[in-house]
């Protein structure tokens, strides 16, 4: 089974995250790296390969070039290869946007699988692994909390208000998987190494053969109009536990009349 | 007032959620023409509820068997559209289903969404979206640039109030259903409902929430116990979800559940930004952590600095004296 995992990389977050006024966007200056959200679907794209004995795991992103060092992290990982679509016409897309882009990246490299986290960090509109399913005419299974595939069908368990739905679903399909369902592995020195000589696709629109027309910031038909700072809310008393802050606790909870 | 809005309304077993009574009663500040598009079993019975909060009329698209809701919807949404022509705004909750049928419908009628909505407003007959970005320490506002277009907001839950102004019941429409298609293979072969003692996270009075500072996933049993005491919910940190000691559902933040409890209890948690945007309107806050530095401190009306390890048992054991 070969899988294509879609994956964001976003500014580090140690770097001081911050927007650029002129353009009303994100500042990404300050160096990518893979989403922690994105870890978890590489994971599990791994662990069904493995399962399976056949198939590759590809990675996918759309990020300005210097995303390729975030893409080896998934590499080193195990991923077999990367794909990394690059054009400044990108710039300021949208989540539909970036849908279209991976939508053609999928169907250039094929897979039987393709796994998305539920939701960037970072922008986290959580809606592109829909619009990625409907562009490519795919059935879709969101919110994944377990992942069983085998060889033509997945049974996922879906997060839903009341508990979760079990779901049957032919392949291919996209499936988006939530945080902490396995345990990401870390990367091998092996792997590190293997990683670095690894080459990553990177791929213009034109190569893609999407119209530059209707990509980012224009293709995004919104506008940001303002962004100001909100006032903090104003802290309150803090004390030291001496062995009976439960007693205010109380008394406060029962003066809010929750108790 | 700008022209018609239909809103996506989730119900149950007839009993809209609290997001359609919500997003309604936004929709009809500013509409005269509310439509609602409900599924499921005996929409009819939420009529009243919704009429009663500004809804005009109320599609039935009926039950939708084994099928996953987001393609079935989305599909049923853009033939409606094909067939009765677009409203000015369609808004859809920011929740599971909602964000698979708000992605379908974009990518279907090639439209842009406008997601993680807080507010809205009206500027010059259209409608300005609020956004809170940096765990909500900034509002950015946005807007669609296509004047001509659907506007389509998913709309985070908590962000209007629901008001009742005594409409009369919703008229009740039908809408068909088109035929399944590819997009429509996903089965549900097994629905399963998690038995839960206490109030849901979204409605909840009381949320007890527990973060890294509990130190081990057993520790989290307290978050319960307390939450269980309280008749309240229990939630949780980012960090606690990812690391894998409860689901996706219980988290709290800016990706994961908006809560507006009367109290929050945050036990060990340090407050990241990402994590007071799920909480810091809550009416009351209550922080636990051993760090005296933590930033959850900021933001909360009473702080204790101590091992929430030590001080949870005693609250439990407090507040059941205090029961008997």
């Amino acid at each position: 089974m070969n899988i294509t995992v879609c994956v964001k990389l976003i500014p580090n977050a140690e770097a001081q995250t911050r927007i650029d006024l002129q353009s009303m966007t994100l500042d990404r200056s300050e160096g990518l790296v893979l989403d922690d959200s994105d870890t978890y679907s590489v994971e599990m794209a791994l662990q069904i390969v493995e399962a399976q004995g056949s198939g590759e795991v590809t990675v996918v992103s759309m990020a300005p070039r210097d995303g390729a060092d975030g893409l080896r992290t998934a590499l080193a990982t195990g991923a077999s290869n990367a794909v990394l679509v690059s054009d400044s016409a990108l710039s300021g897309s949208d989540a539909l946007s970036t849908a279209k882009v991976l939508a053609a990246v999928v169907r250039r490299v094929g897979a039987d699988l393709v796994l998305c986290a539920t939701e960037s960090t970072d922008g986290y509109t959580g809606t592109v692994p829909s619009q990625l399913a409907e562009l490519l005419g795919y059935p879709s299974v969101t919110f994944a909390r377990r992942v069983e595939a085998s060889a033509d069908s997945v049974v996922v368990e879906r997060q839903t208000e009341e508990g979760f739905d079990r779901v049957r679903c032919p392949i291919p399909v996209v499936i988006s998987v939530t945080a902490g369902i396995v345990e990401p592995r870390y990367p091998t020195f092996r792997g590190i190494m293997r990683a670095r000589s690894l080459p990553i696709d990177i791929v213009s629109l034109a190569d893609l053969e999407i119209p530059e027309v209707g990509a980012g910031a224009l293709g995004a038909r919104q506008t940001v109009l303002a962004a100001v700072a909100n006032e903090g809310r104003g802290a309150g008393v803090v004390e030291v536990d001496e062995g009976n802050a439960e007693e205010r606790i109380v008394e406060l909870l029962s003066e809010w009349k929750v108790i | 007032m700008i022209g018609p809005i239909w809103v996506v309304c989730e119900q149950r077993q007839g009993s809209p959620r609290p997001i359609s009574l919500e997003l309604v009663s936004a929709a009809s500040q500013w509409s005269e023409e509310v439509c609602g598009i409900a599924y499921g079993e005996s929409v009819s019975d939420g009529a009243t509820v919704l009429g009663a909060h500004g809804l005009r009329r109320l599609f039935d698209l009926g039950d939708l068997g084994d099928a996953l809701v987001g393609p079935r919807v989305a599909s049923a949404i853009s033939a409606a559209i094909t067939s009765n022509g677009a409203p000015s705004a369609l808004f859809i909750p920011a929740t599971y289903d909602g964000r698979d049928i708000a992605g379908r419908l974009s990518a279907k009628l090639d439209l842009p969404l406008l997601t993680n909505v807080v507010g809205l407003s009206e500027q010059d007959g259209v409608l300005v979206s609020e956004h809170a970005i940096f765990g909500g320490t900034r509002t950015v506002t946005a807007r669609f640039t296509n004047d001509a277009d659907m506007s389509i907001f998913v709309i985070r839950p908590k962000s209007f109030e629901a008001k009742s102004a005594g409409g009369p019941a919703a008229e009740i429409g039908r809408l068909e259903l088109p035929k399944p298609g590819p997009a429509d293979a996903a089965q549900v072969i097994e629905h399963h409902v998690e038995e839960r003692t206490g109030p849901s996270l979204d409605e909840a009075s009381v949320v007890v929430s527990g973060g890294r500072g509990l130190g081990e996933p057993a520790n989290y049993a307290l978050v319960e116990q307390l939450a269980t005491l309280l008749h309240g919910a229990p939630g949780a940190t980012r960090a606690i979800v990812d690391a894998g000691w409860v689901p996706y559902a219980y988290q709290v933040g800016q990706t994961g559940k908006v809560v507006k409890p009367e109290v929050y209890l945050a036990c060990g948690i340090s407050g990241a930004i990402q994590h007071l945007a799920g909480m810091k309107n809550s009416r009351h806050i209550v922080a636990i952590n051993k760090d005296p530095l933590a930033p959850i401190f900021q933001s909360s009306d009473f702080g204790v600095v101590g091992d929430v390890n030590k001080l949870l048992p005693r609250l439990i054991k407090a507040l059941e004296a205090r029961a008997r």
